[in-house]
């Protein structure tokens, strides 16, 4: 056996040492950078946990019936809730829904597939990447210098327009990229079927690029639900549930801003449990898009 | 590369532009194509090409890659309308009608004049919703199924899809998804179908298939084809043109230097040039 | 009518029919309103511009430039400037970017440089993205009843061993730059890292081969090939991370604490020109308001400048690579 063994040898060679040395300059420095960008990664996770850590402990502990439904209390009153700011702010954001979606949609029909290459659309893309960055106040006093100074009222409506200013953009660009990504070849057939552009277009192109353009559209309305700067001088806020449109109109992240800074602890409880709520919504909004999103053509 | 540009040359011999003899043709013209310039903003693509397209006949298309023999037919049903750089210079007389005309609506064009493509293009939609979208498109009023049926069967489709009609059209293998596109152009019973390379991105055996269903559909449609295969032009086509590239003047301009009976073209050309070409001497 | 010469002559036994009058109605209203879609869109934004130009030009005419070199913020006095608010914006945006912009480019590596397992990466950047998603006045609840209780002890420990030190030369007493800043940081660093993860996708995969064919080490590609590539997409992250550092309103209103106060001490209270309008703007009487618009129109024309940058710094990026290809 060992004679075998022995022929099966292969011939000695001395070989340069070919294994890691840990102690090496490199190696140590690799490691130091890898543990680095570990300890980053890690670190940057925690305010999302604590986050998420006190809104179930702090929020969770007042989130109950009498919280969604019941109206916000005063001063040293104890209980009450933030039933009419769920309510505005779900109006609120419907308002802009209905408002930015159309628009945006049909904007993003004309940027990427009617004339994409004509000075409208490379100036209407361009400013809509620029409106994206504007701070989002800067909506809530241009929709209060055009509404709530002209109706001398603040109002649901302004603060519906405000949101809507805000998705208008992010809808668009959204929109634009799904239906860029509907294949040439699919609107090639089309066309060569003898379709009319807006056949192209209704038949073919939206349905196509709906998942996409749904999740474009919903992480917008997720985006809007959170949006308190805003609301803060367009909509205000209100004690009641709303009796009409054209009234100050409470809305859960001003209800939140409110309580936070008030010496009263059934305030802050409430403001957690209202954060949560929002919260709640606004990841609902972004886990059905993630969902909707992922049935690709 | 300088073989072929050698090649061309010799077209061009004594007189300025070479000019093909017309074809004349036997049966009765659905599409008299005569294209003077066919430019992509500067650049002029194709140039003095008379292909008449006949009734009830294949008529292909062959040339080295760049001639515009894609060009050519993609303008005789107004597709290339959506090139916004694209500007045609010449006349497409559909049956007593220039396509061409100011009044004419392309998207009209394209209703009679169908179109195949290279690469299959279903719909994200059902096989059956593929189909039916002509159609719908053109307000059949009549037994929709029964034309979606008919479509399929006469694409040598039917037995592959008859159990999963209501699957998606992407769901199909390549030749499948050809064979559904060409049920879906065929049942509107357009007067012409345009064929541009519809085997290219498929295996022999789909291929065959496809070749043997053009050399059917023939009997009901008149059929323009496309191919770089000179095989299949052999196989399914009655008429061929043979389309050169001219580099003469520092572009890449194409143009038509022999249309024949296919038997004639590929046995008797007429050309030096198509002589070299059918024996694959440049490709 | 339709004009349509072909049907008499086409075959008998086709079904082609050219599209009805209405189809063709509709497709020109239908194109008509797209464009109006996409036209509405420039409209705003010249609207938005032209009226916080008319709302501000009272108090432009009154305080003129004046207004953003002044200190103080009274309104009963009608004396008004901004530039403790300017300096706030740039000051707490910039300590903002630098923490978040490290996270941010440390996160686009480790995502994008095979750190850990495909489906580890997808929880990771999905955490990244909720970080994105939390509202900004839930930040500022959490600052407050969080962050603040403790960073206090913290801060109280850096002012007494490292006092001299300008950063640490107050105390915080509890809202202040360094929470704010620490926030806003958080709410960067998404922005950050989604733009360089993208500048790190973009780069061609030959690119990082051709570097470990030579025999690098991991961290040497990444140092010396990976980062040198993707740095014009990074710091069009930066840039627009910045922008919206800038414009960012809530969470420093809540955490600030709006005092007109240049300082560049971590711990002093003080203010941006966001949280000046959000703090001040309903209660405000006509006046101030016509000041607060002013404010508005510097808070525009700063975060403009910014974006537009950021976007040019993009555009460069993304020409460069399809030049490459």
């Amino acid at each position: 056996m060992s004679e075998v063994n022995e022929q099966m040898m292969p011939p000695k060679v001395v070989l340069p040492k070919l294994e890691k040395n840990l102690y090496e300059a490199r190696a140590i420095k690799s490691f130091l950078l890898t543990a680095m960008v570990w300890g980053l990664v890690i670190l940057a996770s925690i305010p999302l946990f604590s986050v998420i850590y006190m809104l179930i402990v702090e929020g969770g502990a007042r989130l109950d019936w009498e919280a969604i439904t019941a109206l916000p209390p005063a001063g040293f009153e104890t209980g009450g809730g933030f039933g009419n700011a769920i309510v505005g702010t779900l109006v609120m954001v419907g308002i802009a829904s209905a408002i930015s979606i159309p628009v945006g949609v049909l904007a993003a029909v004309y940027l990427s597939i009617l004339e994409p290459q004509s000075k409208l659309a490379t100036t209407s893309r361009f400013l809509a990447k620029v409106l994206t960055g504007f701070p989002s106040i800067l909506a809530g006093v241009f929709v209060y210098a055009i509404l709530v100074i002209t109706t001398k009222t603040y109002s649901a409506w302004a603060g519906g327009v405000a949101l809507a200013v805000l998705m208008l953009p992010t809808v668009t660009l959204a929109a634009e990229e799904a239906m860029r990504q509907v294949p040439q070849r699919m609107r090639d057939a089309a066309f060569g079927m003898g379709c009319t552009r807006t056949q192209v277009i209704f038949k073919v192109i939206l349905p196509t690029g709906m998942p996409g353009i749904l999740t474009g559209v919903i992480l917008a309305v997720a985006g809007a639900a959170g949006e308190s700067a805003p609301l803060l001088f367009t909509a205000l806020f209100s004690n009641y549930y709303m009796a009409e449109l054209a009234e100050p109109t409470a809305s859960l992240s001003i209800l939140i801003y409110n309580f936070s800074g008030m010496p009263f602890e059934n305030q802050i409880e409430l403001a957690w449990a209202a954060s949560l709520a929002l919260v709640v919504m606004v990841l609902f909004f972004n886990i059905l898009a993630r969902i909707v999103g992922r049935s690709k053509f | 590369m300088s073989l072929i540009d050698d090649k061309v040359m010799d077209t061009l011999t004594h007189q300025g532009d070479f000019i093909a003899t017309p074809y004349e043709p036997k049966g009765p013209v659905v599409i008299d194509c005569d294209v003077k310039n066919i430019y992509y903003g500067d650049f002029r693509a194709v140039r003095d090409s008379r292909i008449p397209i006949e009734k009830n006949k294949v008529t292909g298309f062959i040339g080295p890659s760049g001639c515009g023999k894609s060009t050519v037919l993609r303008s005789m049903n107004r597709m290339n309308d959506l090139v916004e750089s694209f500007r045609f210079d010449g006349k497409v007389q559909y049956h007593d009608h220039d396509i061409y005309d100011k009044k004419v609506d392309p998207v009209i064009v394209r209703r009679y004049i169908g179109m195949v493509f290279q690469l299959p293009n279903p719909f994200s939609m059902s096989i059956y919703d593929n189909v039916a979208f002509g159609l719908r498109l053109n307000n059949y009023k009549g037994d929709e199924e029964e034309m979606v049926v008919k479509a399929l069967k006469r694409a040598a489709i039917w037995n592959d899809v008859k159990d999963k009609l209501k699957n998606s059209g992407l769901s199909l293998s390549g030749g499948q998804q050809q064979r559904l596109c060409i049920a879906r152009a065929i049942a509107t019973e357009p007067d012409v179908l345009l064929m541009d390379e519809p085997a290219s991105a498929l295996d022999p055996i789909a291929t065959r298939q496809i070749e043997e269903l053009m050399v059917e559909l023939k009997e009901d449609y008149t059929v323009a084809l496309v191919t770089h295969n000179m095989q299949q032009a052999t196989r399914v086509a009655d008429v061929t043109a043979f389309m050169g590239v001219d580099i003469s003047k520092g572009g890449r301009t194409g143009y038509l230097v022999e249309m024949n009976e296919t038997r004639k073209v590929f046995e008797d050309p007429e050309q030096e040039l198509t002589k070299e070409y059918v024996r694959g001497e440049f490709s | 009518m339709i004009f349509d010469p072909f049907k008499a002559s086409a075959s008998d036994k086709t079904l082609s029919m050219p599209p009805s009058q209405a189809d063709f109605l509709r497709d020109s209203a239908f194109r008509y309103l797209a464009y109006f879609g996409a036209l509405s869109i420039v409209l705003l934004v010249a609207y938005i511009v032209f009226e916080l130009g008319v709302q501000a030009l009272p108090a432009i005419q009154t305080h003129g430039f004046g207004f953003i070199t002044g200190t103080t913020w009274n309104a009963s006095e009608e004396e008004f400037g901004v530039l403790p608010e300017i300096w706030g914006t740039l000051y707490s945006s910039l300590i903002a970017l630098i923490i978040g912009g490290t996270f941010g480019v440390g996160i686009a590596i480790f995502l994008t440089q095979g750190f850990v397992h495909a489906k580890m990466e997808v929880t990771f950047r999905t955490i990244i993205e909720l970080l994105a998603a939390i509202p900004s006045v839930v930040y500022g609840l959490w600052g407050i009843y969080v962050l603040i209780p403790m960073l206090v002890p913290v801060a109280q420990w850096l002012h007494e061993t490292l006092g001299w030190f300008p950063l640490f030369s107050t105390e915080l007493g509890g809202p202040g730059l360094a929470p704010a800043a620490l926030v806003l940081a958080i709410m960067v660093l998404p922005t950050v890292a989604a733009i360089s993860t993208d500048a790190f996708r973009r780069i061609p995969y030959k690119v990082k081969e051709a570097a470990y064919g030579m025999g690098a080490t991991k961290w040497e590609v990444i140092l010396k090939v990976m980062l040198p590539t993707a740095s014009s997409g990074i710091l069009a992250g930066l840039v627009l991370g910045f922008g919206r550092a800038l414009g960012e309103t809530m969470a420093l209103a809540m955490l600030i604490g709006n005092v007109n106060n240049i300082s560049l001490s971590l711990f002093d209270p003080a203010n941006t020109l966001a949280s000046l309008l959000a703090s001040t703007f309903p209660e405000a009487g006509q006046i101030e308001i016509q000041a607060l618009m002013y404010a508005a129109l510097v808070l525009l024309a700063i975060t403009l400048v910014v974006n537009l940058l950021g976007l040019a710094v993009q555009q460069y990026t993304m020409r460069k690579f399809e030049g490459k290809k």
